[in-house]
């Protein structure tokens, strides 16, 4: 199971309205591939704060539902993250990590993911229900009950490094657009 | 958290938290973040009795953090010592800058005049400058002019869409 192939699994079952707050790298890119929406927003740059991003909008918007879609590398590279997000936990939280044992966008040079159980740190941070799945069975059976949970919740979706090269073009909208679009959605002023 | 500011000779009268944060919320900030320092120790306090405050792990974090409050529809205010300015460097240019979020730095000046611990030393000397080059616009209150320091930022944010920074200098806060 690739990047692609895993969202290929979740995307579809993603709840219309959910503001999604995608990683740098591949996730955003195979993540705006995959299903790309006014409330999607994708980092290209500030690596590791999609998780911090996803909670800022998750304690202003109790209203609104949020789901992270982070990387292994990302979720290393702050780890302080999952402390702040089981700290202040938030029930409108989901939190899913592809982890793909590599920093794919930069080359697929190794990350640390593997002696490092991050579903266990977003458990012993203070996350209400935290696991992990390793098929495309498992991924479909499990996105349902992930976004059904009380939140703060985390899914570790182990993947295949995939082919080398992109899994999807570049973010096609401005980044300032991207600001503006999710406000929209949310109905915050312009 | 660093040590005690001193307080500087020619500003002997510091100011009360409380109207300070009277006045943040009056120009619209409605969401506080940060990581602590001495200098601003009676501010975050202020901020923890009105249950306002919401401590990060680290000032890139909370940046993220002020990131997806202004995207839920919140005027953040960023809490840091200036020693937490260098770890901002990647999330104020390729997240705030990049994005147009706004926010209001309220980042702290250890190593003022050259005049603290030595570990504040260099990003002392550096702050105005290192402010400058980012492009974030930026003022030093000292007590007869932070509240017009305030609404300067808030006016500032308002026309620029991006971070703009005030200076808490030593002793400025009681």
């Amino acid at each position: 199971m690739t990047l692609a192939d895993a969202l290929a699994i979740l995307a579809p079952r993603i709840p219309a309205g959910t503001a999604c707050i995608h990683a740098n790298g591949y996730v955003s890119r195979a993540g705006c591939a995959a299903r790309d929406r006014e409330e999607c927003f994708y980092m290209i740059g500030s690596m590791g704060l999609a998780a911090s991003i996803g909670l800022g909008v998750a304690l202003t918007r109790p209203d609104r539902r949020v789901l992270v879609l982070d990387g292994d590398g990302n979720v290393l590279m702050n780890p302080g993250a999952l402390a702040s997000i089981g700290a202040a936990a938030p029930p409108n939280l989901h939190h899913v990590c592809f982890d793909n044992g590599a920093h794919a966008s930069t080359g697929g040079q190794r990350t640390i993911s593997d002696h490092v159980r991050l579903e266990e740190v977003a458990r012993a941070c203070g996350y209400r229900w935290s696991g992990r799945v390793e098929t495309p069975e498992a991924l479909a059976a499990e996105v349902p009950a992930l976004l059904g949970r009380e939140g703060p919740a985390f899914l570790l979706i182990r993947i295949a490094l995939g082919p080398p090269g992109p899994p999807g073009p570049r973010i096609p909208h401005a980044p300032e657009a991207m600001t503006a679009r999710l406000r929209r959605a949310l109905g915050a002023a312009a | 958290m660093g040590g005690t500011g001193t307080l500087s000779a020619e500003r002997p009268t510091a100011r009360p938290a409380g109207p300070f944060v009277d006045r943040l919320q009056a120009a619209g900030f409605d969401f506080f973040v940060g990581v602590p320092c001495s200098l601003v120790g009676p501010v975050i306090a202020e901020l923890e009795r009105r249950g306002l405050y919401l401590p990060e792990t680290r000032e890139d974090a909370a940046l993220g953090v002020a990131a997806g409050a202004y995207l839920g529809g919140r005027l953040p205010v960023v809490i840091m010592q200036n020693s937490g300015l260098g770890v901002s460097l990647n999330a104020l240019g390729s997240l705030h800058l990049l994005y147009r979020m706004p926010c209001l730095l309220l980042v702290t000046w250890r190593g003022y005049r050259g005049e603290d611990a030595p570990e504040h030393l260099v990003m002392g000397r550096v702050l105005p400058d290192l402010l400058d080059v980012l492009g974030i616009p930026h003022r030093a209150p000292v007590p007869d002019t932070v509240e017009a320091d305030v609404a300067w930022a808030a006016a500032q944010i308002r026309e620029r869409q991006t971070p703009v920074a005030l200076v808490v200098l030593p002793g400025l806060f009681a």
